[in-house]
């Protein structure tokens, strides 16, 4: 899982309440309270950039993990948002024609 | 000046359609059986208002009794610009854009209540306003909300309420945003109390979320801690995914504008005293 780019999916209701962003899956309703973490990888889920450079770039220089661990939380999160439609990912750089149908 | 030629209304018109007035969004509702219609006014008596201008139109096709379609569960599902509606002993279809639909169903009043409940959580979902499981009432012109799990006391803090507060409904509550503040209105939808609530509307002071405990307590919540059990308390039936992104928005909203509590009571009426 090392070229994997990942994107925010357009059909999803996204708030950030007193600092935490929620986020409900428009396919199943299940709600997510993203934390700290989470909510970086989120919000740097552009499409562009690969999860290996988000946690190299933005997670571990913030919150002071290693990379091996912060990689192996990053991966299961994706993994998860993926599965309820909230993040669409791909092995390829993801553009807006892209999203729909990458998962 | 110009005259206004205003059509009357006939006999015949009034003996055929009945107006029910929740939330302050009147639904026109017609039919060509005037038992069905008499019936309706009974169940829906405080909230029968003949001068209302209609919001929401629906025309009623009474049927034998008898399954009409095959879900047994409620189905909401939108196609071709219309919400459909199914539940074993109804089919509705709901225009929002004209805000007209239409009934099928026997002469029972469960079938009409349910879509009128159904119908009436999309037309609100698409103004930022819920139909939420939870106790309302008004005390010194402000309202109310008391939401929670089943069990959690929201037909025992109605039935403990002073006699000064006013009941809206113990069990839907029906919630209207009006600018930058939300209204709670009565509803008819009745839970353990078999009553209705009265057909009035406050400004929306708090939310409650229950719970029973060994002693009366009240602890403030933030929005984020109360945005989830808000969402598990709202009327929502439809899978379809805008209307998920709307109603998720206008919990959101809520909860950041109104003030959110947790209100853990010993059923007595000392309870009232932590609220307002």
């Amino acid at each position: 899982m090392s070229d994997v780019y990942i994107s925010r999916a357009t059909r999803v209701a996204a708030r950030s309440l007193d600092g935490e962003m929620m986020i409900m899956s428009a396919l199943d309703s299940t709600l997510f309270t993203l934390n700290p973490v989470a909510t970086l990888i989120w919000q740097s889920a552009d499409g562009k950039t690969t999860l290996d450079q988000i946690v190299e770039q933005k997670i571990c220089p913030e919150f002071d993990v290693p990379a091996d661990e912060a990689l192996r939380d990053a991966q299961a999160f994706v993994h998860d948002l993926a599965a309820h439609g909230i993040l669409y990912v791909s092995d390829q750089p993801i553009g807006p024609a892209t999203q729909e149908g990458t998962q | 000046m110009v005259e206004l030629a205003v059509a009357p209304v006939t006999e015949t018109e009034i003996d055929q359609q009945v107006i029910i007035d929740i939330g302050g969004m009147p639904a026109l509702v017609r039919s060509d059986s005037p038992a069905f219609l008499r019936m309706l006014e009974n169940r829906y008596s405080g909230f029968i208002n003949p001068l209302a201008q209609a919001d929401l139109e629906l025309d009623i096709d009474l049927v034998s009794p008898g399954q009409i379609t095959a879900e047994e569960d409620v189905s909401v599902r939108f196609a071709r610009g219309q919400w459909i509606i199914e539940r074993g002993d109804l089919r509705a279809e709901w225009d929002p854009a004209s805000r007209h639909g239409r009934i099928v169903q026997s002469a029972n009043p469960y079938s009409i209540d349910t879509a009128l409940r159904i119908i009436h959580s999309l037309t609100l979902a698409e103004e930022g306003g819920l139909l939420i499981h939870a106790a309302s009432a008004v005390r010194n012109g402000r309202a109310f909300l008391f939401s929670g799990i089943s069990g959690a006391g929201k037909t025992t803090i109605s039935r403990l309420a002073p006699s000064d507060a006013i009941l809206l409904t113990d069990e839907i509550s029906y919630v209207r945003q009006r600018g930058t503040h939300y209204v709670a209105h009565g509803t008819p939808f009745a839970g353990e109390l078999a009553e209705p609530g009265e057909n009035i509307s406050a400004p929306l002071a708090g939310l409650y979320f229950l719970e029973k405990g060994p002693r009366n307590s009240i602890k403030q919540l933030k929005a984020s801690e109360t945005a989830r059990s808000l969402l598990e308390n709202v009327l929502f039936f439809a899978k379809d995914p805008e209307l998920v992104a709307l109603v998720f928005e206008s919990a959101c909203e809520l909860v950041r504008k109104v003030p959110v509590y947790q209100l853990t009571f010993y059923p007595d009426r000392r309870v009232w005293e932590l609220i307002a």
